[in-house]
C-alpha cells in the first residue's frame, strides 16, 4: 500500500533530494557544538587563544586527555568519572528497586492507608529539588551526608514516575498468574521474584536508560553537597575548572573533560536506542 | 482500575512501600514543610534567632522590583526556549516523516544532544561565544558585530536560550516524529487525491491531528525551562549581567545559598511550589484528555 501512494504523499526526485539536504543541514547544525568541543580537545591552548580556532582536529588528543584524566585542574577527571558512575548507577538502581516494591504493594495488596501512600508518592512530583534547595541541604547536612555517595544518591531516589509506570504495567499482568500462584500456596514474594520481576525486565531496562542519564546529568544537587573536589561529579566539576578572575581557562583540558562527560550517556542512548525511545515515550505518558 | 486477585496481609505491603515513603517524607515533605515554616520568619544576621513576620516575606518579595523582574525574565526565557526547541524539532520531524529510507539514521544522529547534560551544553555554547576565544563571536566580530554576553543582558539571554533549546530539540523531535508516524496514511492520501498540496495538508490535517502531542510538549518544555536549566544558567552567565538571566529557580539558589537570605529564599520556594503544583495539574488534566482522545 505504501508503494503506490509514495508518489502522492512521499517526496520523490527533486523534493526528496531537498528533504535530505535540509535534514543533513539540520543534523550538522545540531552536531556542530559537540564537534567543536572535540576539535578543541585535540589542539593546543595556543591554537585556541589565537582566534579563529581550527575546525579540524589537531594532533594533541592523547596529551590533552591524559592530562585531564590523570591530572585535571582541581582533581583528576578519572576520580570525577568514578563519582558520576557511582551516583548515576546508584540513582537508577535505587529508583527502580523502591518503585518496583511500592508498585507491587499498591497493585497486589489491600492494606490500611493504601490510598494515602499512593497520594504521598504522587505529591513528590510537585516537589522538585530545585524548589526546596536550602531545607533539603540542611536535612542532608544534619545526617552528616555531605560529601558522601549516600548524600548524592538517597535524596534523589524517590520516584513517582517509575512507581506509576510499574503500576500501569502490573495492571496488565493477567490475574490468572496471581490466582495460580495463590492456589499453589506461593508466598507473595515468590510470585514477585519469579513472575513479576522477570515479566517487567524490558520496562526495567528502558527505565534504567532514562534514569541513568537523569542521574549522570544532575548538576544542582552535587554542586550543593560536594564541597570537597574529591567528591565532585564530572558534570558539576567542569564549572569548577574555570579559573576565577581574569586568568585564561585551560580550554583543551576543559573541552576534553566535556567530551569525557558526554561519552557514557551518549553510548547508552545510541546503543540502546530502541529501549531509550520506548522508555522516554512511556515515562511521559 | 483495580486488580481482582490480591494477596492477603497488611504488614508485608507496608514494609514494601516503606522505603519509598520514608525517603519521600525525609527528603521531600519535611524540607518542603520547612520551606513553608521558614518563609514566615526573618532570621537575625547572626542566625541565632528568628523573628516571626507572618506573610511579611511574601509582601516584601511581591513589592521587590528584582523579584518581579525575575518573574518577567522567567516568562520571557521559557517562551523563547519552548519556541526555539519545538519549531525546529517539528520541522525536522516533518522532514524525517517524509522519508522511507534514512530516517532512522537521522534519528540516531539527532538524539545525541539529549544525552548531553544541561551544564555541559552550557560549557559548549559558552566556548563558542566566549568573548576572547569563541569561534562564533570571532566571526560575528568579522561582520562588525561586537558580541559580549558578559556585559550585554540581551545577548546573555539569547545565549542561554540557544543552549537550553539546543539540548531539548532531540526530545521534542522524538515525540513529534512518533506522533507524525501515527497519523493514518489513508487520511493524508485522501486529502492528496482531493488535490491538497503538502503545506495545506500539513496545516489542515496533520497539525490538528498531532495537537495532543504539541500541547503535551508545550507543558513539558515550559517545565524544563523553569526547573531544569539551572546548570546552563550557572555555567554561562551565573544569572548576570545585572540579573538579566536570573530566572526564579536561579534566584532561590542565589538568595538562599550565595546571599544567605533564608526567609526570602524560603518564601520564593513556596511561591515556586504553587507554580509546580499548577503545572502538574495542567499536565495531568491534559493527559487525562489525551487518554480519551
Amino acid at each position: 500500500m505504501a508503494q503506490h501512494s509514495q508518489g502522492m504523499v512521499l517526496k520523490q526526485g527533486w523534493g526528496l533530494w531537498l528533504t535530505h539536504v535540509f535534514m543533513v543541514a539540520g543534523v550538522l547544525i545540531i552536531f556542530f557544538p559537540i564537534w567543536l568541543a572535540f576539535v578543541a580537545s585535540t589542539v593546543t591552548q595556543a591554537d585556541i587563544v589565537a582566534p579563529p580556532m581550527p575546525v579540524l582536529p589537531g594532533a594533541h588528543f592523547w596529551e590533552n586527555y591524559t592530562k585531564a584524566l590523570f591530572a585535571g585542574v582541581n582533581v583528576p577527571v578519572a576520580t570525577m568519572l568514578i563519582n558520576s558512575l557511582v551516583m548515576a548507577v546508584g540513582i537508577a538502581v535505587g529508583k527502580i528497586v523502591i518503585s518496583l516494591l511500592s508498585a507491587f504493594a499498591i497493585v497486589y495488596f489491600r492494606f490500611p492507608g493504601r490510598m494515602f501512600f499512593f497520594w504521598t508518592i504522587f505529591l513528590t512530583l510537585m516537589l522538585p529539588v530545585e524548589v526546596r534547595i536550602v531545607p533539603t541541604f540542611e536535612v542532608v547536612a544534619g545526617f552528616g551526608m555531605l560529601n558522601s555517595y549516600y548524600g548524592l544518591i538517597f535524596p534523589l531516589i524517590a520516584s513517582a514516575t517509575a512507581t506509576f509506570l510499574f503500576r500501569q504495567f502490573f495492571m496488565t499482568i493477567p490475574d490468572e498468574l496471581a490466582e495460580a500462584a495463590r492456589v499453589d500456596g506461593a508466598k507473595p514474594m515468590r510470585f514477585f521474584i519469579d513472575i513479576v520481576v522477570p515479566m517487567s525486565r524490558t520496562n526495567i531496562a528502558a527505565l534504567f536508560v532514562i534514569l541513568f542519564i537523569y542521574g549522570w546529568n544532575q548538576y544542582l544537587w552535587p554542586l550543593l553537597i560536594t564541597t570537597e573536589p574529591e567528591m565532585n561529579t564530572i558534570v558539576m566539576g567542569i564549572k569548577q575548572m574555570f579559573p576565577s578572575g581574569d586568568d585564561t581557562a585551560d580550554w583543551p583540558v576543559i573541552m576534553a573533560t566535556s567530551i569525557l562527560a558526554m561519552i557514557p550517556p551518549i553510548i547508552i542512548v545510541v546503543s540502546m536506542q530502541k529501549l531509550f525511545v520506548r522508555g522516554l515515550l512511556d515515562s511521559e505518558k | 482500575m483495580e486488580k481482582r486477585v490480591t494477596f492477603r496481609g497488611w504488614l508485608l505491603p507496608i514494609l514494601l512501600i516503606a522505603p519509598q515513603i520514608v525517603i519521600s517524607l525525609i527528603f521531600f515533605f519535611y524540607p518542603a514543610a520547612q520551606a513553608v515554616w521558614q518563609s514566615l520568619f526573618i532570621p537575625d544576621p547572626f542566625g541565632l534567632s528568628a523573628r516571626f513576620v507572618g506573610l511579611g516575606n511574601f509582601e516584601f518579595l511581591l513589592s521587590d522590583p528584582f523579584y518581579r523582574a525575575s518573574f518577567f525574565t522567567t516568562a520571557l526565557f521559557s517562551i523563547l526556549v519552548t519556541a526555539f526547541a519545538m519549531v525546529p524539532a517539528l520541522f525536522l520531524a516533518v522532514l524525517a516523516d517524509r522519508l522511507i529510507k534514512g530516517s532512522s539514521v537521522y534519528r540516531t544522529m539527532l538524539i545525541w544532544p539529549y544525552a548531553v547534560a544541561p551544564a555541559i551544553a552550557g560549557v559548549l555554547w559558552l566556548f563558542m561565544f566566549n568573548t576572547r576565544v569563541g569561534l562564533a563571536s570571532w566571526y560575528l566580530g568579522q561582520f562588525g558585530y561586537d558580541w559580549n554576553h558578559v556585559l550585554n543582558g540581551g545577548e546573555a539571554m539569547g545565549l542561554v536560550v540557544l543552549a537550553s533549546a539546543w539540548g531539548r530539540i532531540s526530545y521534542n523531535f522524538l515525540f513529534f516524529f512518533a506522533a507524525l508516524q501515527a497519523v493514518p496514511r489513508s487520511v493524508i492520501e485522501a486529502a492528496a487525491i482531493d488535490g491538497a498540496h503538502f503545506w495545506r495538508r500539513f496545516f489542515t490535517i496533520v497539525l490538528p491531528l498531532i495537537s495532543p502531542t504539541t500541547f503535551f510538549l508545550l507543558v513539558v518544555n515550559v517545565v524544563y525551562a523553569f526547573f531544569e536549566t539551572f546548570g546552563i544558567i550557572h555555567t554561562i552567565t551565573a544569572g548576570g549581567p545585572q540579573q538579566s538571566t536570573t530566572i526564579l529557580v536561579y534566584k532561590v539558589f542565589a538568595d538562599g545559598f550565595v546571599g544567605q537570605d533564608l526567609g526570602s529564599s524560603s518564601a520564593q520556594s513556596v511561591i515556586l511550589l504553587f507554580v509546580v503544583g499548577l503545572l502538574t495539574v495542567i499536565q495531568f488534566k491534559y493527559i487525562e484528555k489525551r487518554v480519551h482522545y
